[in-house]
Protein backbone atom coordinates (compact mmCIF):
# COMPACT_ATOMS: atom_id res chain seq x y z
CA UNK A 1 0.00 0.00 0.00
CA UNK A 2 3.06 2.02 -0.34
CA UNK A 3 1.80 5.59 -1.59
CA UNK A 4 3.80 7.75 -4.29
CA UNK A 5 3.80 11.59 -5.15
CA UNK A 6 2.35 11.96 -8.58
CA UNK A 7 0.75 14.45 -10.89
CA UNK A 8 -2.64 13.61 -12.25
CA UNK A 9 -1.62 13.15 -15.67
CA UNK A 10 0.93 10.96 -14.28
CA UNK A 11 -1.30 9.16 -12.54
CA UNK A 12 -3.57 8.67 -15.33
CA UNK A 13 -0.86 7.57 -17.43
CA UNK A 14 0.70 5.08 -15.14
CA UNK A 15 -2.65 3.68 -14.46
CA UNK A 16 -3.15 3.11 -17.80
CA UNK A 17 -0.09 1.33 -18.30
CA UNK A 18 -1.34 -0.90 -15.32
CA UNK A 19 -4.60 -1.90 -16.64
CA UNK A 20 -2.86 -3.35 -19.88
CA UNK A 21 -2.62 -0.32 -22.39
CA UNK A 22 0.40 -0.82 -24.67
CA UNK A 23 -1.36 1.66 -27.11
CA UNK A 24 -1.59 5.18 -26.54
CA UNK A 25 -1.89 7.74 -29.51
CA UNK A 26 -1.18 11.16 -28.52
CA UNK A 27 -0.43 14.88 -29.68
CA UNK A 28 1.10 17.46 -27.45
CA UNK A 29 -1.65 20.29 -25.35
CA UNK A 30 -1.38 22.37 -22.58
CA UNK A 31 -2.71 21.34 -19.80
CA UNK A 32 -2.30 17.53 -20.82
CA UNK A 33 1.21 17.08 -22.17
CA UNK A 34 2.89 15.21 -19.47
CA UNK A 35 0.95 12.10 -20.34
CA UNK A 36 2.33 11.86 -23.41
CA UNK A 37 6.21 12.74 -21.93
CA UNK A 38 5.08 9.88 -19.68
CA UNK A 39 4.12 7.55 -21.75
CA UNK A 40 6.95 7.92 -24.46
CA UNK A 41 9.07 7.61 -20.93
CA UNK A 42 7.22 4.53 -19.70
CA UNK A 43 6.00 2.50 -22.74
CA UNK A 44 9.29 1.59 -24.42
CA UNK A 45 10.14 -0.02 -20.54
CA UNK A 46 7.58 -1.99 -20.46
CA UNK A 47 6.83 -3.34 -24.42
CA UNK A 48 4.81 -0.75 -25.70
CA UNK A 49 3.62 2.42 -28.03
CA UNK A 50 3.36 5.69 -27.46
CA UNK A 51 3.09 7.51 -30.60
CA UNK A 52 3.09 10.86 -31.22
CA UNK A 53 0.76 11.65 -33.97
CA UNK A 54 0.59 14.54 -36.79
CA UNK A 55 -2.66 15.70 -35.64
CA UNK A 56 -5.37 15.03 -32.54
CA UNK A 57 -7.35 13.88 -35.65
CA UNK A 58 -4.94 11.32 -36.60
CA UNK A 59 -4.10 10.48 -32.96
CA UNK A 60 -7.98 9.03 -32.66
CA UNK A 61 -8.06 7.29 -35.71
CA UNK A 62 -5.07 5.12 -34.62
CA UNK A 63 -6.72 4.57 -31.37
CA UNK A 64 -9.90 3.35 -33.56
CA UNK A 65 -6.86 1.18 -35.58
CA UNK A 66 -5.63 -0.23 -32.51
CA UNK A 67 -9.51 -1.15 -30.85
CA UNK A 68 -10.51 -2.78 -33.57
CA UNK A 69 -7.41 -4.65 -33.79
CA UNK A 70 -8.26 -5.66 -30.29
CA UNK A 71 -5.96 -4.03 -28.13
CA UNK A 72 -6.88 -1.82 -24.81
CA UNK A 73 -5.42 1.60 -26.85
CA UNK A 74 -5.91 5.47 -25.39
CA UNK A 75 -5.39 8.99 -26.26
CA UNK A 76 -5.57 12.29 -24.34
CA UNK A 77 -5.83 16.16 -24.90
CA UNK A 78 -7.57 19.11 -23.62
CA UNK A 79 -10.52 20.57 -25.25
CA UNK A 80 -10.00 22.63 -28.19
CA UNK A 81 -7.69 18.97 -29.36
CA UNK A 82 -10.97 17.18 -28.02
CA UNK A 83 -13.00 19.29 -30.47
CA UNK A 84 -10.97 17.90 -33.31
CA UNK A 85 -11.07 14.10 -32.00
CA UNK A 86 -15.24 14.13 -32.03
CA UNK A 87 -15.33 12.97 -35.66
CA UNK A 88 -13.17 9.73 -34.78
CA UNK A 89 -15.18 9.69 -31.61
CA UNK A 90 -18.13 9.41 -33.62
CA UNK A 91 -16.57 6.40 -35.69
CA UNK A 92 -15.72 4.66 -32.78
CA UNK A 93 -19.06 5.08 -31.51
CA UNK A 94 -20.98 3.65 -34.32
CA UNK A 95 -18.16 0.79 -34.70
CA UNK A 96 -19.25 -0.89 -31.32
CA UNK A 97 -15.39 -0.39 -30.36
CA UNK A 98 -13.65 0.04 -26.71
CA UNK A 99 -11.33 3.17 -26.07
CA UNK A 100 -10.69 5.51 -23.64
CA UNK A 101 -10.13 9.01 -24.01
CA UNK A 102 -9.29 11.66 -21.74
CA UNK A 103 -9.92 15.17 -21.64
CA UNK A 104 -7.89 17.81 -19.30
CA UNK A 105 -9.96 20.32 -20.06
CA UNK A 106 -9.42 24.18 -20.37
CA UNK A 107 -11.35 27.22 -20.86
CA UNK A 108 -12.97 28.06 -24.34
CA UNK A 109 -14.54 28.44 -26.74
CA UNK A 110 -12.12 28.96 -29.46
CA UNK A 111 -8.25 28.46 -28.09
CA UNK A 112 -9.33 29.74 -24.82
CA UNK A 113 -7.29 29.20 -22.51
CA UNK A 114 -4.83 27.22 -20.71
CA UNK A 115 -6.09 27.17 -17.19
CA UNK A 116 -8.84 24.59 -15.58
CA UNK A 117 -13.02 24.31 -16.75
CA UNK A 118 -15.61 22.42 -16.90
CA UNK A 119 -16.63 23.73 -20.21
CA UNK A 120 -17.10 21.03 -22.19
CA UNK A 121 -19.66 18.48 -19.90
CA UNK A 122 -22.32 19.32 -22.77
CA UNK A 123 -19.77 17.96 -25.64
CA UNK A 124 -18.92 14.87 -23.07
CA UNK A 125 -22.27 13.99 -22.34
CA UNK A 126 -24.94 15.43 -25.11
CA UNK A 127 -22.94 15.84 -28.42
CA UNK A 128 -19.71 14.20 -28.59
CA UNK A 129 -19.56 13.97 -32.35
CA UNK A 130 -22.51 13.32 -34.68
CA UNK A 131 -25.27 11.26 -34.24
CA UNK A 132 -27.30 8.95 -31.86
CA UNK A 133 -24.74 8.20 -29.58
CA UNK A 134 -23.19 7.92 -26.11
CA UNK A 135 -19.87 7.73 -24.23
CA UNK A 136 -19.50 6.54 -20.84
CA UNK A 137 -18.31 9.92 -18.89
CA UNK A 138 -16.46 9.46 -15.83
CA UNK A 139 -15.60 12.60 -13.74
CA UNK A 140 -12.18 11.94 -11.33
CA UNK A 141 -12.26 14.34 -8.54
CA UNK A 142 -8.75 13.57 -7.10
CA UNK A 143 -5.18 12.32 -8.68
CA UNK A 144 -6.09 9.38 -6.93
CA UNK A 145 -9.36 9.12 -8.70
CA UNK A 146 -7.37 10.10 -12.11
CA UNK A 147 -5.94 7.00 -11.44
CA UNK A 148 -8.51 4.59 -10.42
CA UNK A 149 -11.71 5.69 -12.63
CA UNK A 150 -9.40 5.61 -15.72
CA UNK A 151 -8.89 1.56 -14.60
CA UNK A 152 -12.80 1.29 -14.31
CA UNK A 153 -13.11 3.32 -17.99
CA UNK A 154 -11.12 0.52 -19.37
CA UNK A 155 -13.07 -2.09 -18.17
CA UNK A 156 -16.41 -0.84 -18.80
CA UNK A 157 -15.40 1.00 -21.95
CA UNK A 158 -14.13 -3.36 -22.54
CA UNK A 159 -17.58 -4.61 -20.92
CA UNK A 160 -19.92 -2.43 -22.93
CA UNK A 161 -18.03 -2.55 -26.08
CA UNK A 162 -18.42 1.38 -26.38
CA UNK A 163 -15.78 4.40 -25.65
CA UNK A 164 -15.18 5.57 -22.24
CA UNK A 165 -14.07 9.27 -21.44
CA UNK A 166 -12.34 10.93 -18.49
CA UNK A 167 -13.11 14.10 -18.07
CA UNK A 168 -11.11 15.86 -16.18
CA UNK A 169 -9.96 19.43 -15.35
CA UNK A 170 -6.23 21.15 -15.52
CA UNK A 171 -5.92 21.45 -11.77
CA UNK A 172 -6.75 17.73 -11.86
CA UNK A 173 -3.81 17.37 -14.44
CA UNK A 174 -1.66 19.39 -12.99
CA UNK A 175 -1.76 19.08 -9.52
CA UNK A 176 0.42 16.69 -6.96
CA UNK A 177 -1.24 14.00 -4.72
CA UNK A 178 -0.21 10.82 -2.74
CA UNK A 179 -1.92 7.92 -4.82
CA UNK A 180 -1.96 3.97 -4.01
CA UNK A 181 -1.55 2.29 -7.77
CA UNK A 182 -1.01 -0.73 -6.00
CA UNK A 183 -4.95 -2.22 -6.79
CA UNK A 184 -4.44 -1.14 -10.53
CA UNK A 185 -4.36 -4.08 -12.65
CA UNK A 186 -5.47 -5.38 -16.17
CA UNK A 187 -7.92 -7.92 -16.16
CA UNK A 188 -7.43 -11.30 -17.95
CA UNK A 189 -6.98 -11.94 -21.41
CA UNK A 190 -10.54 -10.06 -22.43
CA UNK A 191 -11.89 -11.96 -25.36
CA UNK A 192 -12.57 -10.15 -28.43
CA UNK A 193 -14.26 -12.50 -31.33
CA UNK A 194 -15.36 -9.46 -33.36
CA UNK A 195 -11.90 -7.65 -33.45
CA UNK A 196 -10.12 -7.61 -37.26
CA UNK A 197 -6.69 -9.14 -36.53
CA UNK A 198 -6.91 -11.50 -39.54
CA UNK A 199 -9.07 -14.24 -39.92
CA UNK A 200 -6.09 -17.00 -39.56
CA UNK A 201 -8.48 -19.29 -41.50
CA UNK A 202 -10.35 -20.19 -38.76
CA UNK A 203 -13.35 -17.67 -38.94
CA UNK A 204 -15.20 -15.61 -41.23
CA UNK A 205 -13.83 -12.67 -41.94
CA UNK A 206 -14.36 -9.30 -39.36
CA UNK A 207 -15.88 -6.04 -40.30
CA UNK A 208 -15.61 -2.78 -38.67
CA UNK A 209 -17.66 -0.51 -40.01
CA UNK A 210 -20.76 2.13 -39.17
CA UNK A 211 -22.07 2.71 -42.33
CA UNK A 212 -25.62 1.57 -43.27
CA UNK A 213 -27.15 2.88 -46.34
CA UNK A 214 -30.68 1.25 -45.76
CA UNK A 215 -32.18 3.63 -42.97
CA UNK A 216 -33.95 0.34 -42.11
CA UNK A 217 -30.38 -1.37 -41.15
CA UNK A 218 -29.12 1.63 -39.49
CA UNK A 219 -32.19 1.90 -37.35
CA UNK A 220 -31.83 -1.15 -36.18
CA UNK A 221 -28.33 -1.29 -34.88
CA UNK A 222 -28.97 2.60 -33.09
CA UNK A 223 -31.44 1.14 -31.36
CA UNK A 224 -29.70 -2.49 -30.19
CA UNK A 225 -26.87 0.22 -28.88
CA UNK A 226 -29.62 2.28 -27.60
CA UNK A 227 -30.71 -1.10 -25.73
CA UNK A 228 -27.08 -1.64 -24.47
CA UNK A 229 -26.79 2.12 -23.22
CA UNK A 230 -30.01 1.11 -20.82
CA UNK A 231 -27.83 -1.92 -19.20
CA UNK A 232 -25.10 0.74 -18.38
CA UNK A 233 -27.59 2.85 -16.82
CA UNK A 234 -28.93 -0.02 -14.70
CA UNK A 235 -25.69 -1.49 -13.31
CA UNK A 236 -22.92 1.40 -13.94
CA UNK A 237 -24.15 4.79 -12.15
CA UNK A 238 -21.66 5.67 -9.76
CA UNK A 239 -21.59 9.00 -6.99
CA UNK A 240 -21.10 10.17 -3.75
CA UNK A 241 -22.62 11.92 -1.27
CA UNK A 242 -21.31 13.99 1.56
CA UNK A 243 -23.42 14.63 4.68
CA UNK A 244 -26.99 14.64 2.31
CA UNK A 245 -28.69 13.18 4.74
CA UNK A 246 -30.63 15.93 6.85
CA UNK A 247 -30.01 18.17 4.09
CA UNK A 248 -32.03 21.21 3.70
CA UNK A 249 -29.78 22.12 0.95
CA UNK A 250 -27.72 20.40 -1.69
CA UNK A 251 -24.95 21.25 -3.35
CA UNK A 252 -24.16 19.44 -6.71
CA UNK A 253 -20.60 19.34 -7.99
CA UNK A 254 -18.19 17.36 -9.96
CA UNK A 255 -14.77 16.80 -10.64
CA UNK A 256 -12.36 19.83 -8.56
CA UNK A 257 -15.23 21.69 -7.76
CA UNK A 258 -16.99 19.05 -5.95
CA UNK A 259 -13.70 19.00 -4.17
CA UNK A 260 -13.60 22.81 -3.45
CA UNK A 261 -17.55 22.61 -2.50
CA UNK A 262 -16.66 20.01 0.21
CA UNK A 263 -14.99 22.64 1.90
CA UNK A 264 -17.87 24.96 1.55
CA UNK A 265 -20.41 22.84 2.87
CA UNK A 266 -17.91 21.39 5.97
CA UNK A 267 -17.67 25.75 6.42
CA UNK A 268 -21.73 26.19 6.55
CA UNK A 269 -22.27 22.99 8.22
CA UNK A 270 -19.49 24.52 11.02
CA UNK A 271 -22.20 27.64 11.12
CA UNK A 272 -25.14 25.60 11.82
CA UNK A 273 -26.30 25.28 7.74
CA UNK A 274 -27.93 21.63 7.41
CA UNK A 275 -26.16 21.35 3.94
CA UNK A 276 -24.37 18.56 2.21
CA UNK A 277 -22.80 17.85 -1.11
CA UNK A 278 -23.61 15.43 -4.41
CA UNK A 279 -21.28 14.44 -6.50
CA UNK A 280 -22.02 12.36 -9.62
CA UNK A 281 -18.83 10.15 -10.29
CA UNK A 282 -20.51 9.35 -13.92
CA UNK A 283 -21.45 12.00 -16.06
CA UNK A 284 -23.16 9.44 -18.28
CA UNK A 285 -25.22 7.46 -17.02
CA UNK A 286 -26.22 10.55 -15.33
CA UNK A 287 -27.20 9.64 -11.39
CA UNK A 288 -30.68 11.06 -11.98
CA UNK A 289 -32.94 8.88 -9.57
CA UNK A 290 -30.35 9.31 -6.59
CA UNK A 291 -30.25 13.26 -6.84
CA UNK A 292 -34.32 13.22 -7.67
CA UNK A 293 -34.59 11.18 -3.95
CA UNK A 294 -32.68 14.20 -2.48
CA UNK A 295 -35.80 16.97 -3.60
CA UNK A 296 -38.07 14.72 -0.99
CA UNK A 297 -36.17 16.35 1.89
CA UNK A 298 -33.84 19.09 0.85
CA UNK A 299 -35.47 23.00 -0.34
CA UNK A 300 -33.30 24.07 -2.47
CA UNK A 301 -30.22 23.04 -4.76
CA UNK A 302 -26.99 24.82 -5.42
CA UNK A 303 -25.24 23.90 -9.02
CA UNK A 304 -21.33 24.21 -8.85
CA UNK A 305 -19.46 24.04 -12.15
CA UNK A 306 -16.65 26.06 -13.66
CA UNK A 307 -18.76 26.98 -16.78
CA UNK A 308 -21.63 29.06 -17.12
CA UNK A 309 -24.13 26.91 -16.30
CA UNK A 310 -24.05 23.21 -18.22
CA UNK A 311 -24.81 20.23 -15.85
CA UNK A 312 -27.67 22.30 -14.08
CA UNK A 313 -29.77 21.30 -16.82
CA UNK A 314 -29.31 17.48 -15.62
CA UNK A 315 -30.38 18.24 -12.09
CA UNK A 316 -33.29 20.43 -12.92
CA UNK A 317 -34.28 17.20 -15.01
CA UNK A 318 -33.32 14.91 -11.83
CA UNK A 319 -35.33 16.65 -9.34
CA UNK A 320 -38.33 17.46 -12.04
CA UNK A 321 -38.30 21.22 -10.82
CA UNK A 322 -39.70 20.64 -7.71
CA UNK A 323 -37.26 23.03 -6.01
CA UNK A 324 -35.20 26.15 -7.07
CA UNK A 325 -32.09 25.53 -8.40
CA UNK A 326 -29.48 28.19 -7.79
CA UNK A 327 -25.84 28.06 -9.94
CA UNK A 328 -22.56 29.23 -8.69
CA UNK A 329 -19.90 29.17 -11.22
CA UNK A 330 -16.51 30.72 -12.36
CA UNK A 331 -15.14 30.17 -16.24
CA UNK A 332 -12.80 31.05 -18.34
CA UNK A 333 -10.51 29.18 -16.32
CA UNK A 334 -11.02 31.17 -13.11
CA UNK A 335 -11.35 28.32 -10.24
CA UNK A 336 -13.86 28.71 -7.16
CA UNK A 337 -13.03 29.43 -3.93
CA UNK A 338 -14.97 28.02 -0.85
CA UNK A 339 -15.62 31.41 -0.01
CA UNK A 340 -17.91 31.90 -2.82
CA UNK A 341 -19.52 28.78 -2.49
CA UNK A 342 -20.31 29.45 1.16
CA UNK A 343 -21.81 32.68 0.03
CA UNK A 344 -24.30 30.95 -2.47
CA UNK A 345 -25.01 28.51 0.33
CA UNK A 346 -25.86 31.29 2.80
CA UNK A 347 -28.37 32.55 0.55
CA UNK A 348 -25.90 35.26 -1.68
CA UNK A 349 -26.20 34.30 -5.99
CA UNK A 350 -23.37 34.35 -7.75
CA UNK B 1 -10.53 -32.50 -70.16
CA UNK B 2 -11.56 -29.03 -69.14
CA UNK B 3 -9.47 -26.85 -67.19
CA UNK B 4 -9.67 -23.96 -65.47
CA UNK B 5 -8.19 -20.63 -66.60
CA UNK B 6 -9.86 -18.02 -65.24
CA UNK B 7 -11.62 -17.97 -61.62
CA UNK B 8 -12.39 -15.60 -59.36
CA UNK B 9 -10.31 -14.59 -56.86
CA UNK B 10 -10.79 -16.09 -53.08
CA UNK B 11 -10.07 -13.35 -51.18
CA UNK B 12 -12.60 -11.27 -53.84
CA UNK B 13 -15.76 -11.55 -52.32
CA UNK B 14 -18.51 -13.68 -54.33
CA UNK B 15 -21.05 -10.86 -54.28
CA UNK B 16 -22.11 -8.37 -56.73
CA UNK B 17 -20.22 -5.20 -56.87
CA UNK B 18 -22.26 -1.83 -56.64
CA UNK B 19 -19.80 0.15 -58.94
CA UNK B 20 -21.16 1.94 -62.43
CA UNK B 21 -20.45 0.23 -65.88
CA UNK B 22 -17.21 0.81 -67.14
CA UNK B 23 -15.79 1.74 -63.72
CA UNK B 24 -12.11 0.37 -63.10
CA UNK B 25 -12.52 -0.15 -59.78
CA UNK B 26 -13.36 -3.45 -60.61
CA UNK B 27 -9.97 -4.29 -62.21
CA UNK B 28 -7.82 -2.99 -59.25
CA UNK B 29 -10.10 -4.93 -56.47
CA UNK B 30 -9.56 -8.49 -58.47
CA UNK B 31 -5.96 -7.01 -58.75
CA UNK B 32 -5.83 -6.67 -54.75
CA UNK B 33 -7.48 -10.05 -54.45
CA UNK B 34 -5.37 -11.95 -56.78
CA UNK B 35 -2.03 -10.47 -55.30
CA UNK B 36 -3.43 -11.85 -51.38
CA UNK B 37 -4.03 -15.23 -53.44
CA UNK B 38 -0.75 -15.48 -54.87
CA UNK B 39 1.13 -14.09 -51.56
CA UNK B 40 -1.02 -16.78 -49.30
CA UNK B 41 -1.84 -13.63 -47.05
CA UNK B 42 -5.65 -13.59 -46.91
CA UNK B 43 -5.83 -14.95 -43.25
CA UNK B 44 -3.33 -12.15 -42.03
CA UNK B 45 -4.18 -9.30 -43.82
CA UNK B 46 -6.42 -6.39 -42.50
CA UNK B 47 -8.20 -4.08 -45.48
CA UNK B 48 -8.93 -0.19 -44.72
CA UNK B 49 -11.84 1.43 -46.94
CA UNK B 50 -12.10 4.83 -47.21
CA UNK B 51 -15.26 6.95 -47.81
CA UNK B 52 -16.25 7.44 -51.47
CA UNK B 53 -16.91 5.48 -54.46
CA UNK B 54 -14.61 2.27 -52.31
CA UNK B 55 -16.09 3.18 -49.83
CA UNK B 56 -18.13 -0.30 -49.46
CA UNK B 57 -14.57 -2.14 -50.13
CA UNK B 58 -15.13 -3.90 -46.68
CA UNK B 59 -17.75 -6.40 -48.68
CA UNK B 60 -15.43 -7.02 -51.29
CA UNK B 61 -12.37 -8.53 -49.35
CA UNK B 62 -12.40 -11.99 -47.68
CA UNK B 63 -10.20 -10.46 -45.05
CA UNK B 64 -10.45 -8.70 -42.24
CA UNK B 65 -12.03 -5.34 -42.84
CA UNK B 66 -12.16 -1.82 -41.00
CA UNK B 67 -14.10 1.18 -42.66
CA UNK B 68 -12.63 4.36 -41.83
CA UNK B 69 -13.83 8.07 -41.87
CA UNK B 70 -13.12 10.17 -44.82
CA UNK B 71 -9.23 10.49 -45.26
CA UNK B 72 -8.30 8.82 -42.27
CA UNK B 73 -7.47 5.17 -43.44
CA UNK B 74 -3.32 5.20 -43.09
CA UNK B 75 -4.12 6.45 -39.22
CA UNK B 76 -6.55 3.89 -38.83
CA UNK B 77 -4.12 1.45 -40.54
CA UNK B 78 -1.47 2.76 -38.37
CA UNK B 79 -3.39 2.16 -35.42
CA UNK B 80 -3.99 -1.85 -36.43
CA UNK B 81 -0.54 -2.23 -37.73
CA UNK B 82 1.52 -0.75 -34.76
CA UNK B 83 -0.85 -3.08 -32.93
CA UNK B 84 -0.17 -6.23 -34.75
CA UNK B 85 2.90 -5.95 -36.57
CA UNK B 86 3.01 -9.24 -38.32
CA UNK B 87 0.09 -8.75 -39.91
CA UNK B 88 -0.40 -6.89 -43.67
CA UNK B 89 -2.42 -3.67 -44.10
CA UNK B 90 -3.50 -2.56 -46.78
CA UNK B 91 -5.96 1.02 -47.52
CA UNK B 92 -8.11 1.36 -50.53
CA UNK B 93 -8.26 5.26 -50.72
CA UNK B 94 -9.57 7.95 -53.79
CA UNK B 95 -8.29 11.02 -54.91
CA UNK B 96 -10.47 13.03 -52.57
CA UNK B 97 -9.60 10.90 -49.66
CA UNK B 98 -6.40 10.67 -49.68
CA UNK B 99 -5.06 13.64 -51.80
CA UNK B 100 -7.67 16.49 -50.01
CA UNK B 101 -9.36 15.37 -46.79
CA UNK B 102 -6.35 13.05 -45.74
CA UNK B 103 -3.59 14.97 -47.33
CA UNK B 104 -1.86 15.11 -43.24
CA UNK B 105 -2.71 11.53 -43.13
CA UNK B 106 -0.76 10.16 -46.06
CA UNK B 107 2.16 12.32 -46.09
CA UNK B 108 2.92 11.54 -42.43
CA UNK B 109 2.29 7.29 -42.64
CA UNK B 110 5.37 7.52 -45.16
CA UNK B 111 7.17 9.83 -42.98
CA UNK B 112 7.03 7.66 -40.00
CA UNK B 113 7.83 4.71 -42.71
CA UNK B 114 4.68 3.00 -41.48
CA UNK B 115 5.04 -0.68 -42.94
CA UNK B 116 1.79 -0.14 -44.95
CA UNK B 117 0.59 -0.49 -48.07
CA UNK B 118 -1.48 2.18 -50.19
CA UNK B 119 -3.33 1.21 -53.17
CA UNK B 120 -4.87 4.48 -54.42
CA UNK B 121 -7.05 5.37 -57.03
CA UNK B 122 -6.80 8.49 -59.07
CA UNK B 123 -9.90 8.95 -61.50
CA UNK B 124 -9.56 12.57 -61.04
CA UNK B 125 -13.28 13.26 -59.86
CA UNK B 126 -15.48 12.58 -56.27
CA UNK B 127 -17.62 10.30 -58.30
CA UNK B 128 -19.68 9.00 -55.33
CA UNK B 129 -21.00 12.70 -54.33
CA UNK B 130 -21.77 12.82 -58.24
CA UNK B 131 -18.77 14.10 -59.84
CA UNK B 132 -17.05 17.36 -57.97
CA UNK B 133 -13.41 18.61 -58.47
CA UNK B 134 -10.76 16.36 -56.97
CA UNK B 135 -7.59 17.52 -56.24
CA UNK B 136 -6.30 15.61 -59.02
CA UNK B 137 -8.92 17.31 -61.75
CA UNK B 138 -6.67 18.08 -64.42
CA UNK B 139 -6.59 21.84 -65.36
CA UNK B 140 -9.63 22.93 -67.79
CA UNK B 141 -11.51 19.43 -66.79
CA UNK B 142 -15.23 20.09 -65.98
CA UNK B 143 -16.99 19.18 -63.00
CA UNK B 144 -20.01 20.01 -60.95
CA UNK B 145 -18.09 22.35 -59.03
CA UNK B 146 -15.48 23.74 -61.98
CA UNK B 147 -18.66 23.84 -64.29
CA UNK B 148 -16.39 26.49 -66.62
CA UNK B 149 -13.43 24.01 -66.26
CA UNK B 150 -10.91 23.97 -63.46
CA UNK B 151 -9.10 27.33 -63.40
CA UNK B 152 -5.82 27.53 -61.85
CA UNK B 153 -6.54 31.14 -60.85
CA UNK B 154 -9.92 30.04 -59.28
CA UNK B 155 -9.35 26.30 -57.82
CA UNK B 156 -5.31 25.52 -58.08
CA UNK B 157 -3.81 22.84 -59.31
CA UNK B 158 -3.56 19.20 -59.37
CA UNK B 159 -1.81 17.33 -57.48
CA UNK B 160 0.93 14.71 -57.98
CA UNK B 161 0.78 12.54 -55.64
CA UNK B 162 3.54 9.49 -56.45
CA UNK B 163 6.27 12.55 -57.13
CA UNK B 164 5.12 14.53 -53.56
CA UNK B 165 5.74 10.95 -51.54
CA UNK B 166 8.60 9.98 -53.39
CA UNK B 167 10.49 12.95 -51.61
CA UNK B 168 9.51 11.17 -48.09
CA UNK B 169 12.71 8.99 -47.02
CA UNK B 170 10.31 6.67 -45.14
CA UNK B 171 8.53 6.27 -48.70
CA UNK B 172 10.32 2.46 -49.83
CA UNK B 173 8.44 2.14 -53.07
CA UNK B 174 5.91 4.66 -54.83
CA UNK B 175 4.55 3.95 -58.62
CA UNK B 176 2.18 5.30 -60.73
CA UNK B 177 0.39 2.77 -63.31
CA UNK B 178 -3.13 2.57 -65.05
CA UNK B 179 -5.46 0.33 -65.91
CA UNK B 180 -6.90 1.19 -69.44
CA UNK B 181 -4.84 -1.51 -71.52
CA UNK B 182 -4.21 -5.13 -71.05
CA UNK B 183 -0.71 -4.36 -70.70
CA UNK B 184 -1.09 -1.59 -68.36
CA UNK B 185 -3.02 -3.85 -66.29
CA UNK B 186 -0.42 -6.64 -66.38
CA UNK B 187 1.60 -3.76 -65.29
CA UNK B 188 -0.60 -2.58 -62.55
CA UNK B 189 -0.46 -6.30 -61.20
CA UNK B 190 3.14 -6.22 -60.39
CA UNK B 191 3.16 -3.11 -59.20
CA UNK B 192 0.51 -4.31 -56.36
CA UNK B 193 2.25 -7.38 -55.69
CA UNK B 194 5.93 -5.68 -55.55
CA UNK B 195 4.02 -3.33 -53.02
CA UNK B 196 2.52 -5.98 -50.51
CA UNK B 197 5.67 -8.14 -51.01
CA UNK B 198 7.71 -5.30 -49.71
CA UNK B 199 5.44 -4.92 -47.02
CA UNK B 200 5.69 -8.61 -46.07
CA UNK B 201 9.46 -7.86 -46.43
CA UNK B 202 9.67 -5.32 -43.79
CA UNK B 203 11.05 -2.67 -46.19
CA UNK B 204 8.36 0.13 -45.17
CA UNK B 205 5.79 2.31 -46.67
CA UNK B 206 4.65 1.46 -50.38
CA UNK B 207 2.09 2.90 -52.72
CA UNK B 208 0.53 2.15 -56.15
CA UNK B 209 -1.34 4.87 -58.10
CA UNK B 210 -3.89 3.88 -60.63
CA UNK B 211 -4.81 6.08 -62.95
CA UNK B 212 -8.31 5.01 -63.41
CA UNK B 213 -11.55 5.85 -65.26
CA UNK B 214 -14.88 7.45 -64.19
CA UNK B 215 -17.24 7.07 -67.72
CA UNK B 216 -20.12 8.49 -65.66
CA UNK B 217 -18.92 11.26 -64.01
CA UNK B 218 -16.89 12.40 -66.61
CA UNK B 219 -19.98 12.03 -69.16
CA UNK B 220 -18.12 9.86 -71.38
CA UNK B 221 -18.42 6.24 -72.51
CA UNK B 222 -16.59 3.26 -71.03
CA UNK B 223 -14.29 3.24 -74.20
CA UNK B 224 -14.03 7.04 -74.75
CA UNK B 225 -13.17 7.08 -70.91
CA UNK B 226 -9.95 4.60 -71.49
CA UNK B 227 -9.12 6.59 -74.37
CA UNK B 228 -9.24 10.21 -72.11
CA UNK B 229 -6.76 8.47 -69.24
CA UNK B 230 -4.50 8.01 -72.63
CA UNK B 231 -5.03 11.58 -74.14
CA UNK B 232 -5.41 13.43 -70.79
CA UNK B 233 -4.78 11.66 -68.04
CA UNK B 234 -1.12 9.68 -68.64
CA UNK B 235 0.51 13.17 -70.19
CA UNK B 236 -0.17 14.87 -66.51
CA UNK B 237 0.62 11.74 -64.37
CA UNK B 238 3.21 9.98 -66.11
CA UNK B 239 3.47 6.45 -65.63
CA UNK B 240 6.70 4.84 -63.57
CA UNK B 241 8.62 4.01 -60.39
CA UNK B 242 8.85 7.66 -58.74
CA UNK B 243 10.52 5.57 -55.95
CA UNK B 244 12.12 2.02 -55.24
CA UNK B 245 14.85 1.24 -52.43
CA UNK B 246 15.48 -1.97 -53.42
CA UNK B 247 15.99 -1.30 -57.51
CA UNK B 248 19.86 -0.54 -56.73
CA UNK B 249 20.38 -3.67 -54.23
Amino acid sequence: MAKVLMKGNEAVAEAAIRSGCRHYFGYPITPQTEIAEYMAKRMPKVGGLCLQAESEISAINMVMGAASAGVRAMTSSSSPGISLKCEGISYIAGCDLPCLILNVQRGGPGLGGIQPAQSDYWQATKAMGHGDLHLIVLAPSSVQEMASLANKAFDLADKYRMPAMLLADGALGQMMEPVDLDGIKAPEAVCKPWATCGHDGKRKKNITNSLYINPDDLEKTVIERFARYETVKANEIMYEEYLTEDADIVVVAYGITARICRSAVAMARAQGVKVGLFRPITLWPYPYEALGRLADTASRFIVSELNMGQMIDDVKIAINCRRPVDFCGRTGGVLLTPEEILNAILGGKK
Amino acid sequence: MSKVVFDRPHALSDVPLHYCPGCTHGIVHRLVAQTIDELGIEDKTIGIAPVGCSVFAYNYFECDMIQAAHGRAPAVATGVKRSLPDKVVFTYQGDGDLAAIGTAESVHIAARVENITIIFINNAIYGMTGGQMAPTSLLGQVTTTSPYGRDPKIQGNPIRVCEMLATLDGTAYAERVAVDTVQHVNATKKAIKKAFQMQLEGKGFSIVEVISSCPVQWGKTPVEALEWIRTDMIPHYPLGVYKDITANS
